[in-house]
């Protein structure tokens, strides 16, 4: 099932060299992405150097990781030495970054082949992947639909067959929901298991590095590789050792499945169906299932968009024009400059967050809305906990509805924000949660659910992910990119 | 009709750590600009805060001795503006719950000004005006700060003048921070209110901010302190703002608006974890705080009979009283030690910095060993300054100045012929202190030294001089 291993077989077998694979997919992924708009740069000369060199490696009969040479892409947001790093926002559109995310140094040394870097909403605010700076990501699927968003970019790069996987970053979704809307896995892993260092910072007490791939095996393997504690960034976890791999092949049969009712709630008929479904798959395979409820999650729409756009409100203070990035050129004095720079580099949505954000701190209003939201995090984490005392994994649609049109995001930004329901409360806990693919709507767009675990039990998601893979067939090539 | 003067003082410390507070770049002055940066403290996109421990243990130093509490949990938060010497566009700092709460500092008078918080935070770049075009050097980004705060308690401008030195000098004696204010290692915000009478409320408060010298935050609360009662006065109001210092004339003005912006939209930084101190870690700090000045001042009076004023020299800056209390213990005599160290030694160092470091070329042994030699009476008082003046030249021990001749005291007859000519060639002094000026006979005295080559013991010669004159 993993096709990283399949052609991990190829390179070592000397079947196919790397170049010639890398060179394969940065063909086919410059042929494709006029349709899929799933890659804003591409790396070729970075791709071809380290591909010779994997294939220098396989020539001298060196031990290579099973990532060496192995076609990829990385979330514009994920800071890439000497490579454009744009967010896709036009305050960052020609900023080429001086270092390396460490989630990115990681996989350099295990030789990952970076065929460019994905389209995704601007500093990933969004669920659609259009508010993108340069153009709209496309769904492999249906290219009338959109794939989801934030990772828009990553989830149409993989499902599209233009990278074997993909890292996208995960703040309330944007790992979990294109993943679905796209039909492929995608991992948001716990708060703190992989590294945010060198991840351009939406919201910091929320964001995660995530992984996406054809494959619950395919996640696993690149997760294994990018996760554990960072000297660089104080809030991952140190002694978190990930080795999901190991536990892909666990026994299902006697665990327990929470299903939650406020998650389970206003979905559209095809997902209601599918994951019904799903939920039967998992009982033949001897998963005793518990209905519960945790009533604070009625909560977390709001609690997210007021400390998500409170942070970023915050992070985002230092696009000023002053040392890197866009830079309105004509202005009276230093307060204009950088009140134009901002008006001129930033989109609407991202204006929007910004404003929600400066509200909610403002004096007089912290208390009601910043600090309120805070307690009530609390109280999340709380619930989730209660639940987790009585169940393995929780189980959910990841969205639900599956993937709208380009073009019919609402004029009221709440009706938007709704359909990140699901997800959400996951990272609110900071929890980790695999969205894997569960079924097809009546147009054949994907549909899928997604696995909740509690802190630091990726192992546990990710197998049942695989195990409900092995015994169903959710995941369908597209016709784009390479076929092997 | 006279006002009360009420001022509280927040003072800003850089703490010498190796690394910057946030990042591992050089904690050093550079004068090439943007030269001690990195990704990290540029606060480029993506990067992330790491706490530097040195800086905490160094803050939780100054904190113990201003008698403060230490929090063994508090957090760091983000103060949010925009400026360009600011490249994060928000300060790291510490806003509702500071590493140390609660402290005092006691002033000579034995009054107290009471320490309301100190927190760590980093310290911001700094713009250069230049050719009409404004240059920003990020080096001091970064660079960790404490900010101590004190109540209102202070009531005067000697009061406030003598705690920023007494602050200045506990600072240096814990070794955490240079506490320059020219230099911008220390810098004081200054508040100023005032009111009729002590039992009223509070008067409104105006901010003067950034003073870099003592004098001109004297200078600063006087004007203040006369602006606000002369407006009161005239029934006028104070309006709460924040001023600034003009050095050209001494008197204050309020800073443009927007700088004057005090919604600092303060959140908890999320990137870092909360800051938490074990009582084994506060302890070993504690284990590292040195002797500090009042300390120094009451013992140096107990072990050795020093008046507070003696010692208020030899404890200015530590090298000068470690150098004092290692002569000390080869030196019976302190008076004597403490007379040459801040008269003859002091005369001799130019700078206040070269005060500061004391890094004289005479060690305190070949010091005493000089000091023995007029102790026992074998030189004078005259010989023994002016050797030392060589020794301090040439870093040599006395013993390449001074030889068996020149301890050789002379005997009563030489110096009484000497005393009687010195008179006979001063005949004008000698016709002054006739008059009644006493301090003519140190003419004639000088003159005894000239004939003797400093060899004549001064008491000895003047107790001549007068039997001659009668």
């Amino acid at each position: 099932m993993s096709k990283l291993l399949d052609i991990h077989e190829k390179l070592i077998n000397k079947d196919i060299s790397a170049v010639q694979l890398a060179k394969l997919y940065l063909s086919k992924a410059k042929r494709d992405n006029g349709a899929l708009g799933a890659y804003v740069s591409f790396t070729e000369e970075e791709a071809l150097k380290t591909a010779k060199a994997v294939d220098g490696k396989i020539a001298r009969g060196e031990m290579i990781s099973p990532l060496a040479g192995i076609p990829m892409a990385l979330k514009d947001n994920i800071s890439t030495k000497d490579i454009k790093t744009t967010c896709c926002s036009r305050i960052l559109c020609d900023y080429t970054p001086v270092y390396n995310a460490t989630v990115w140094e990681r996989l350099i040394n295990k030789d990952a082949v970076l065929i460019g870097k994905t389209n995704m909403d601007e500093f990933a605010m969004g669920s659609s992947c259009e508010s993108s700076c340069f153009f709209p990501a496309k769904n492999p699927h249906n290219t009338e639909h959109v794939p989801g968003g934030s990772s828009g970019g990553s989830a149409a790069a993989v499902a599209g067959n233009l990278a074997l996987y993909a890292l996208g970053s995960d703040t309330g979704g944007s790992v979990r929901q294109p993943s679905a809307h796209c039909g492929i896995v995608g991992l948001k892993p716990t708060y703190g298991a992989v590294s945010r260092y060198g991840l351009i910072a939406y919201a910091s007490s929320l964001d995660q590095v995530g992984v996406m791939a054809g494959s619950a095996e395919d996640v696993a393997l690149v997760f294994d590789s990018i996760a554990g504690g960072d000297s660089m960034d104080s809030t991952s976890n140190p002694q978190y050792q990930a080795n999901t791999l190991r536990d892909l092949e666990s026994e299902i049969k006697g665990k327990k499945i929470g299903i939650v009712k406020e998650l389970s709630e206003g979905l559209n008929e095809d997902v209601e169906k599918a994951f019904s479904e799903a939920v039967k798959v998992y009982e033949t395979l001897g998963a005793r299932i518990e209905y519960i409820s945790l009533p604070t999650l009625q909560y977390t729409l709001p609690i997210y968009y007021i400390l998500a756009c409170a942070e970023a409100s915050s992070n985002l203070g230092r696009y000023d024009g002053v040392r890197y990035g866009f830079r309105k050129n004509i202005y009276e004095d230093i307060n204009d400059m950088v009140s134009q720079t901002r008006s001129e580099g930033f989109g609407d949505e991202v204006k929007r967050r910004i404003l929600m954000g400066t509200y909610v701190l403002s004096k007089g209003y912290r208390d009601a809305y910043y600090k309120k939201a805070q307690e009530l995090r609390l109280a999340v984490v709380a619930d989730f906990k209660r639940a987790f005392s009585k169940c393995d994994v929780i189980l959910s649609p990841t969205t639900p509805a599956t993937a709208g049109k380009l073009g019919t995001q609402s004029e009221n930004p709440v009706d938007n924000y709704r359909e990140d329901i699901c997800t959400v409360p996951v990272n609110i806990a900071g929890l980790p949660s695999v969205s894997v693919p569960c079924g097809f709507d009546r147009e054949n767009l994907p549909i899928g659910m997604q696995i909740i675990g509690r802190s630091f039990e990726e192992n546990k998601i990710l197998n049942f992910a695989h195990k409900f893979g092995q015994v169903t067939e959710y995941i369908k090539e597209t016709d784009w990119g390479v076929r092997l | 009709m006279s006002y009360l003067l009420q001022v509280g003082l927040e003072t800003h410390l850089e703490l010498k750590t190796k690394s910057k507070i946030f990042c591992s770049c050089e904690n050093s002055f550079s004068s090439l600009p943007n030269t001690h940066c990195c990704p990290v403290c540029l606060g480029h996109p993506g990067t992330l805060p790491t706490l530097n421990r040195e800086a905490v243990r160094l803050a939780v130093m100054a904190g113990l001795a201003l008698n403060c509490k230490i929090q063994k949990n508090s957090k760091m938060d983000r103060k949010n503006y925009f400026y360009p010497d600011l490249p994060k566009a928000y300060q790291i700092s510490q806003f509702d719950v500071p590493l140390c709460r609660d402290g005092f500092l006691t002033l000579s008078s034995g009054k107290i000004i009471r320490i309301e918080r100190i927190h760590i935070e980093e310290d911001a770049g700094k713009l250069i005006h230049k050719d009409g075009k404004v240059y920003i050097d990020y080096n001091r980004v970064g660079v960790p700060l404490i900010e101590i705060v004190t109540h209102p308690d202070i009531e005067s401008v000697d009061e406030a003048r003598e705690y920023v030195q007494k602050l200045q000098r506990r600072m240096r004696y814990l070794g955490i921070s240079d506490c320059k204010m020219q230099e911008g290692s220390m810098r004081c915000d200054v508040n100023v209110s005032v009111r009729k009478e002590p039992s009223e409320p509070l008067g409104t408060r105006t901010e003067i901010k950034n003073m870099n010298s003592v004098s001109y935050m004297t200078r600063a609360i006087e004007y203040e302190y006369k602006r606000q009662s002369e407006l009161l006065e005239k029934g006028g109001r104070v309006k709460r703002e924040t001023l600034r210092f003009i050095e050209r004339d001494g008197s204050t003005q309020p800073m443009r608006s927007k700088e004057n912006a005090d919604d600092y939209r303060f959140l908890p930084e999320p990137d870092l974890l909360s800051l938490t101190l074990t009582d084994d870690e506060i302890e070993s700090i504690k284990a590292k705080i040195p002797e500090l000045p009042d300390e120094k001042i009451k013992r140096y009076k107990e072990c050795f009979g020093l008046s507070p004023e003696d010692s208020e020299n030899l404890i200015k800056y530590p090298a000068v009283a470690n150098y004092f209390e290692k002569a000390a213990e080869l030196f019976g005599r302190p008076k004597m030690l403490s007379n040459f160290i801040c008269g003859q030694i002091f005369a001799f160092l130019k700078t206040e910095e070269e005060k500061e470091n004391f890094s004289v070329t005479v060690t305190p042994e070949n010091l005493c060993e000089l000091l023995n030699l007029l102790e026992q009476k074998k030189i004078s008082n005259a010989l023994a300054k002016e050797t030392l003046g060589k020794m301090l030249q040439s870093g040599k021990s006395c013993g390449a100045f001074l030889s068996e001749k020149d301890f050789s005291v002379l005997d009563e007859n030489t110096l009484k012929l000497f005393c009687r000519e010195a008179l006979e060639e001063n005949q004008k002094a000698l016709a002054d202190y006739k008059d009644g000026k006493e301090k003519a006979l140190k003419a004639i005295l000088g003159a005894v030294m000239k004939k003797s080559k400093g060899k004549a013991q001064a008491e000895k010669a003047l107790k001549i001089i007068k039997e001659i004159i009668g």
